[in-house]
């Protein structure tokens, strides 16, 4: 009896709560700003349907409500004219690791527990930055230290917005950081004396990784089949989030995307995720790519690459600026990312390489920053083209994105102005740190990537770290 | 000893056939020398303007003609209708061929132990057959400055071309003793010293700058006297410095880093130039004032700090050069030097301009390396450093069609468009098991 009524009394504070998260999940998507404007007498490039020249677009509460000519602003909608301007879909960075507060979990070899979304950080003057070069989206990741590393977060660029949850895109699927090659070798071979040492520790740490899921989800099948019989005294299997999430990979729930650099390792993960049923997986580096690019477009969700980096390291020697174009050639799904906080300020110009090394098209180079980097993060269903119904992520180019003298001039993410070369304040801090008397002065002397960030402490210098970056 | 090489030379001859067997395979294009006519080109000379329907003659290596009818006579004629003829760029600032994987120590040669050792030549070091070599000519750079790093004063830069067996075949007649002005900056984040620390360090590095300078003017002046002194080579170097035998290119970036290495040199009897400067356009009718050549870059970079507005460093360069400072422009790059053009451009679009652009990296870095007699433009009696190309170089969609270094026609190739040959169409392709 009182059994039961505490049952009742669970059910109305369930039914409570659920009034309460349903409040909330309101409350969180009504922070998100969504704005309407119509911009007028572009050449609109939109990728994915072609070039339209002195065309508009009409975005209605952070969507593309149309895309045509002579179109008029319905009441209390700014007009833009954008004559003589281009206009493109916002351009997507599948690797980055800005508005990050941590990168590495570098304690063991597999963390896939840990999530970057709990460590995003909106005060990043990045991400401004990022948007002043057409980037309104990237995908936040977790380092390179663990072959099997956190949860990445795809971040909208919400410039303003002091809640980490604003910048978080809510409706992107979940990913996962892998890496092989020198870096795991490195922090954990080397590093701490443990697998992996070698390529076949990697090969070998995955494989047991995953086995080890295979078992958890079935010591948990066969514990929810005892527990539906009538009188069960089965015990629940301990939880464990790691096991839970290298499941979650196994049932196609997440998709991977593998830090990767050399043809051999490449190949190895294809076979590893083949003979474990994955199919969603990309690669990111991939500076061999090109050498197996025949099996990426085959069995993979294909490539992210650098434009023209190389020679930074070994496993990076053996490169080609000519990757992305014989990726595409193959039929794998190419896209451009940065890695770097300076590089994403850039990305359209990145792209422009293509066309210097491997002559592609307009549309191919453009679609290497939107709409493939969009498939592989699993929202080219929202993002990465101008198609009505898309979420209105765009920017205003004067000049063609792909010249080497082109100035982004505005962004738009869900129809809201987040830069403006015209508008904007020179300082853009959000906020200003109390224990800075005087701002520090930054000489980079190289790239400013951070894929090895937070493990400084296993490495002899931290100079020594700087040049091992990547 | 007789039989052995006997039977060495009987080897040797049996495998001659399959050595030239890979010749037949394995086509080898080497640079070539010879008197060229590139025939009917716009010409954009950087100092004379720019010559439609214009023709150039190369012969010993020179630029021997430049004019609308030049007589092909015994010439190779290469039909450049419709194509344009600038000269080649030159990067005044690189690491290319002292470094050949960054993160591998034993291929990285530009940073030597010590914090005074400018007698360490980069000359030296430079390896002349670098895989970044060719991969950098293709885009149109021919020349560079090769540039040590590390301590206070490093080293000697060097001049290159980008072609030749030995770095004397590759030396363009110029070098510098590098000097790194004590830094206020942070080189990165890992370099989370106090403020505190590194004014201390500063102070302590121009104390130990001023007493090896005054140490250097003193040999210097002995020397000239003819004074037996002791063998000391890095004094013996520095002194060339102090008697502007060698110019001191001077590594300096923050706004108050600039401002004292103006001061620091008021005085002194040495050439100077600027390199780096990443601030200089907070202080820039400074620099102007002073009369100090600036090599910038890259400018492609992050601002320095993060209250500055996101354009910065592209709008460096031009707004220096507005200001009056004769501005070069750099890469301070080893792999990708050839970026060097979209460098320039991104320079040009936020506010230099084109023409000041291609100066910056053309005429301008000769000046101020004091090589303008024979590199920098495209002038009869210069040297025949060209690129032909089927529009403006600095747009990635352009191709650079020819590239030409001291009169021999460098091959358009190298391993990374090899890697494309091979692999664009691979053989075989997707095999299933």
């Amino acid at each position: 009896m009182a059994l039961k009524s505490n049952c009742k009394h669970m059910k109305k504070v369930n039914y409570f709560l659920a009034v309460l998260l349903g409040l909330s999940i309101q409350f969180a998507s009504a922070q998100v700003k969504k704005g309407s404007v119509l911009i007028k007498n572009a050449t609109v490039l939109t990728v994915t349907k072609g070039t339209l020249e002195n065309s508009d677009v009409l975005v209605q509460d952070g969507i593309i409500k149309k895309v045509g000519q002579n179109l008029s602003a319905p009441s209390g909608v700014q007009t833009i004219d954008a004559t003589g301007k281009y206009v493109m879909p916002g351009i997507i960075d599948a690797h980055s690791h800005l508005g990050l507060d941590v990168v590495n979990e570098a304690t063991s070899p597999i963390v896939a527990e840990v999530r970057m979304k709990d460590m995003v950080n909106p005060y990043e003057v990045g991400i401004y930055r990022a948007l002043a070069g057409g980037v309104t989206i990237s995908h936040a990741m977790h380092g390179s230290a663990n072959v099997i590393g956190g949860q990445n977060a795809t971040l909208k660029h919400r410039w303003g917005s002091t809640d980490p949850a604003d910048i978080i895109m809510q409706d992107a699927p979940r990913t996962i950081k892998f890496a092989l090659g020198e870096n795991p070798t490195r922090v954990h071979g080397r590093g701490n004396g443990i697998q992996p040492r070698t390529r076949m520790g990697v090969e070998a740490v995955l494989r047991n990784g995953f086995n080890e899921a295979i078992q958890y989800k079935k010591a948990w099948s066969e514990y929810n089949a005892a527990a539906s019989q009538k009188n069960s005294t089965a015990l629940p299997p301990v939880h464990n989030e790691r096991l839970q999430v290298l499941s979650d990979i196994i049932d196609g729930k997440i998709i991977i995307h593998c830090h990767s650099y050399r043809a051999d390792e490449i190949y190895m993960l294809i076979n590893v995720a083949r003979d474990f049923g994955i199919t969603k997986l990309v690669f990111q580096h991939t500076n061999e790519g090109f050498k197996v690019a025949p099996e990426i477009a085959e069995y993979t969700m294909g490539a992210s690459v650098f434009a023209d980096w190389w020679a930074y390291k070994m496993e990076v020697y053996y490169s080609t600026a000519y990757n992305a174009a014989i990726l595409t050639a193959n039929g794998a799904i190419t896209s451009i990312n940065s890695d770097d906080a300076e590089l994403i300020r850039h990305l359209y110009h990145e792209a422009a390489k293509t066309q210097r090394y491997g002559g592609m098209t307009d549309d191919q180079a453009l679609s290497m920053i939107t709409i493939n980097p969009a498939k592989q993060l699993g929202i080219a269903d929202k993002v990465g083209s101008i198609e009505e119904g898309k979420q209105a992520d765009l920017v205003i180019f004067e000049g063609h994105p792909l010249s080497s003298y082109t100035i982004p001039q505005m962004t738009f993410v869900d129809g809201v102005k987040y830069f403006d070369i015209k508008e904007d304040a020179n300082d853009q801090r959000l906020k200003v740190s109390a224990t800075e008397m005087v701002e520090p002065i930054m000489i980079f002397e190289g790239h400013d990537s951070r894929c090895m960030q937070d493990t400084e402490s296993l490495f002899e210098t931290t100079e020594a770290l700087f040049n091992l970056n990547h | 000893m007789q039989r052995l090489n006997k039977i060495f030379f009987a080897f040797l001859l049996a495998l001659l056939p399959m050595m030239a067997m890979a010749q037949i395979d394995g086509e080898v294009i080497k640079p070539r020398a010879g008197k060229f006519l590139l025939k009917n080109a716009t010409v954009v000379t950087i100092t004379k303007g720019v010559l439609t329907n214009t023709s150039v003659l190369v012969e010993d290596g020179k630029i021997k003609e430049v004019g609308a009818n030049i007589s092909a006579d015994g010439a190779e004629v290469i039909d450049c209708t419709g194509k344009f003829i600038y000269p080649g760029m030159i990067d005044g600032g690189t690491k290319l061929g002292l470094v050949e994987i960054n993160s591998v120590a034993e291929t990285v040669d530009y940073v030597e132990i010590g914090n005074f050792t400018p007698n360490m030549q980069a000359l030296t070091t430079v390896n002349p057959n670098s895989v970044a070599i060719p991969v950098t000519r293709v885009s149109g750079v021919t020349t560079v400055l090769a540039v040590p790093s590390g301590g206070l004063f490093p080293g000697t830069a060097a001049l290159i071309n980008l072609n030749g067996y030995t770095p004397d075949q590759m030396y363009a007649g110029f070098k510098a003793i590098v000097m790194s002005f004590p830094s206020s900056g942070r080189r990165g984040r890992f370099d989370r010293r106090s403020d505190d620390d590194i004014k201390k360090a500063n102070e302590k590095a121009l104390k130990e700058a001023n007493e090896l300078w005054d140490n250097a003017v003193s040999y210097a002046a002995m020397s000239a006297n003819g004074a037996e002194l002791e063998y000391y080579p890095e004094m013996a170097q520095l002194a060339k410095a102090t008697t502007g035998e060698l110019p001191l290119l001077i590594e300096v970036n923050a706004a108050s880093d600039i401002q004292a290495a103006i001061k620091w040199v008021e005085g002194k009897d040495a050439k100077v130039i600027f390199s780096g400067v990443s601030e200089g356009w907070r202080v820039a009718d400074e620099i102007a004032k002073a009369g100090i050549p600036v090599v910038t870059g890259p400018i492609q970079a992050l601002p320095t700090r993060d209250s500055d507005r996101y354009d910065t460093p592209y709008a460096n360069a031009g707004k220096m050069a507005k200001a009056g400072v004769k501005v070069a422009i750099r890469t301070d790059g080893q792999e990708n030097v050839r970026n060097l053009p979209f460098f320039a451009a991104f320079a040009a679009a936020y506010g230099m301009g084109k023409e000041e652009a291609w100066k910056a990296v053309t005429i301008n870095t000769a000046e101020i390396f004091g090589v303008a007699d024979k590199y920098g433009s495209v002038e009869a009696g210069k040297v025949a450093n060209l690129i032909v190309a089927d529009g403006d170089p600095f747009e990635t969609r352009t191709n650079i069609m020819h590239v030409f270094i001291d009169g021999y026609r460098m091959p358009l190739s190298n391993r990374q468009i090899r890697l494309y040959q091979e692999f664009l169409d691979r053989s075989p392709g997707l095999k299933i098991n």
